[in-house]
């Protein structure tokens, strides 16, 4: 038993030393190939910077941070708007559901450099919003839009069984979605909704066009500075990676909490 | 027992249509405060409906449902209570914050008060010893006692139980029959649409026979089963009860 497990053990890590080698073989031979030098070791002071005996961060630091701080607040409007627009949408007013649809439709089937153009240069300035307000906004209304399609199904999941008995103790409707529908739906649609906030995540990246000094944008500003763009855009990478392999890994243990005594085996 | 004579439900001419269908046609019937009403009939017959048009669960088309001489939306809050056939438990919460949700939301009783009465019922319905666990690690039996219990939480003074047997395994079915005899026997005003014969007789005031979206006939059990006036209760009647 012991001994079997080291085995496994062992053999995991092989193959990904094996793995590890040949990218790094790949990328080493590519860059020689290019005449191109690396500078790996000038990478710690962009993440964190230790002078006259204190800690800095580096500028990839404060830009993961902008990116995070845009990120959440973008969630936060994602999720209002998806919510709003799948409850419109199954709504019984036709004007709801045609706005819904409507949105849906729009934003689905343009691109978000567009839609981030046009908010930061046309919208913006008209309803008066800075710059970082406007990127949350255009991250929003354009995840807001896959997100609905999402809570939609989930809502359409749940029995009808359940609305009855809500309705028949005369529950409140407000009561009847915060505490009987939504934990359901969001049990259920946490899987694709962890899609959708990864994509919101790596979609932030846009707004480096409009000047909003996030992740990426600091990495574009360091690879002109310094031209080293490989070990940048890498490190930028590998950041990105860690972020949203973290929450996949957060998401996978909300699922499991929310779902581990009631979900139908 | 005695029975006060109150109409808990009264129908009035009422119609209702499912496109070109027509799933209640003219029903007049009324149920007395306290009684215990069964109403049988062929699937597809109406049954259902007619109950569900009494909480609003189903909205009609022509007539008037009174509850206790006004409409159902002038009583008080958990005046009608229902049973369901699939139970319709909250699958995401445990027996006891199912039972605690609409005493606390609706009623707004406090946390302590609704668990004091939801305990209660529990021990009425003899499944206690569960309230800390979810639906799914329940039986058939055991969720829908569950579900009685839900509504008599709402102290209700009418309890509608839609087919609440038919999902269930039979050596299942007596211990929520007992609970429901219970109910009836203290003095609960009770429509129950079911095919439990055995039940109707020995608790049920009056039977119901629907067909089409028709009242054909009502009786008290005796009369019903064993002198059906109407051709088409008797043939009904022949098909379930020949086994």
């Amino acid at each position: 038993m012991f001994f079997t497990l080291i085995k496994q053990a062992l053999s995991i890590i092989l193959q990904i030393t094996i793995l590890l080698f040949g990218v790094a073989w790949l990328l080493n031979s590519g860059a020689q190939e290019m005449g191109y030098t690396w500078q790996w070791h000038r990478i710690p002071d962009y993440i964190l910077i230790y002078d006259e005996g204190e800690w800095w961060r580096g500028e990839l630091i404060d830009g993961l941070l902008v990116t995070l701080e845009l990120s959440a607040w973008s969630l936060l409007a994602t999720l209002a708007i998806g919510l709003t627009t799948a409850l419109l949408r199954l709504s019984n007013s036709i004007i709801g559901r045609i706005i819904a649809r409507s949105y849906v439709e729009l934003i689905r089937n343009t691109p978000l450099l567009v839609q981030i153009y046009l908010l930061y240069f046309v919208f913006g300035p008209v309803i008066g919003l800075d710059r970082f307000s406007t990127a949350v906004l255009a991250l929003a209304l354009f995840q807001g839009a896959y997100t609905s399609e999402i809570f939609r199904a989930g809502l359409n999941s749940i029995s009808s069984g359940q609305f009855e008995a809500a309705k028949s103790l005369d529950l409140p409707l407000l009561s009847t979605y915060r505490y009987v529908i939504l934990p359901q739906v969001l049990q259920k649609t946490l899987p694709p909704l962890t899609n959708e906030v990864i994509s919101l995540i790596k979609n932030s990246s846009i707004v480096s066009v409009m000047a909003i000094f996030d992740l990426t944008t600091q990495g574009r500003n360091i690879v002109s500075e310094t031209a080293m763009p490989f070990e940048i855009w890498f490190t930028i990478a590998v950041i990105y990676l860690l972020l949203t392999l973290s929450l996949s890994a957060l998401s996978a243990l909300l699922e499991h909490r929310l779902g581990a005594q009631w979900r139908i085996q | 027992m005695q029975k006060t004579q109150n109409k808990a439900v009264e129908f009035q001419h009422v119609d209702k249509w499912f496109g070109d269908f027509q799933a209640l046609n003219r029903i007049n019937f009324s149920v007395n405060e306290g009684e215990i009403v069964i109403i049988c009939g062929p699937s597809g017959s109406g049954k259902s409906t007619l109950i569900r048009c009494i909480n609003g669960l189903e909205h009609y088309d022509l007539g008037n449902v009174k509850v206790f001489n006004t409409t159902y939306t002038a009583q008080p809050k958990g005046t009608v209570g229902m049973v369901f056939q699939h139970f319709n438990l909250f699958p995401h919460m445990t027996v006891l914050e199912n039972l605690i949700l609409a005493p606390m939301r609706t009623l707004k009783l406090s946390k302590y008060e609704a668990t004091e009465r939801a305990i209660h019922f529990l021990n009425r319905v003899k499944i206690a010893d569960q309230k800390n666990k979810y639906p799914i690690q329940l039986s058939g039996g055991q969720q829908q006692r569950v579900a009685i219990a839900r509504s008599l939480c709402m102290k209700p003074k009418i309890l509608l139980f839609d087919e609440p047997t038919s999902a269930l395994d039979p050596e299942m079915i007596n211990e929520v029959l007992d609970v429901m005899t219970e109910l009836a026997s203290e003095g609960m005003t009770m429509i129950c649409v079911t095919h439990e014969m055995g039940f109707a007789r020995k608790v049920a005031d009056r039977v119901v026979f629907m067909d089409q979206g028709e009242i054909i006939e009502v009786a008290s059990p005796e009369v019903l089963f064993s002198a059906p006036k109407m051709e088409r209760t008797k043939t009904f009647l022949n098909q379930i009860l020949v086994h």
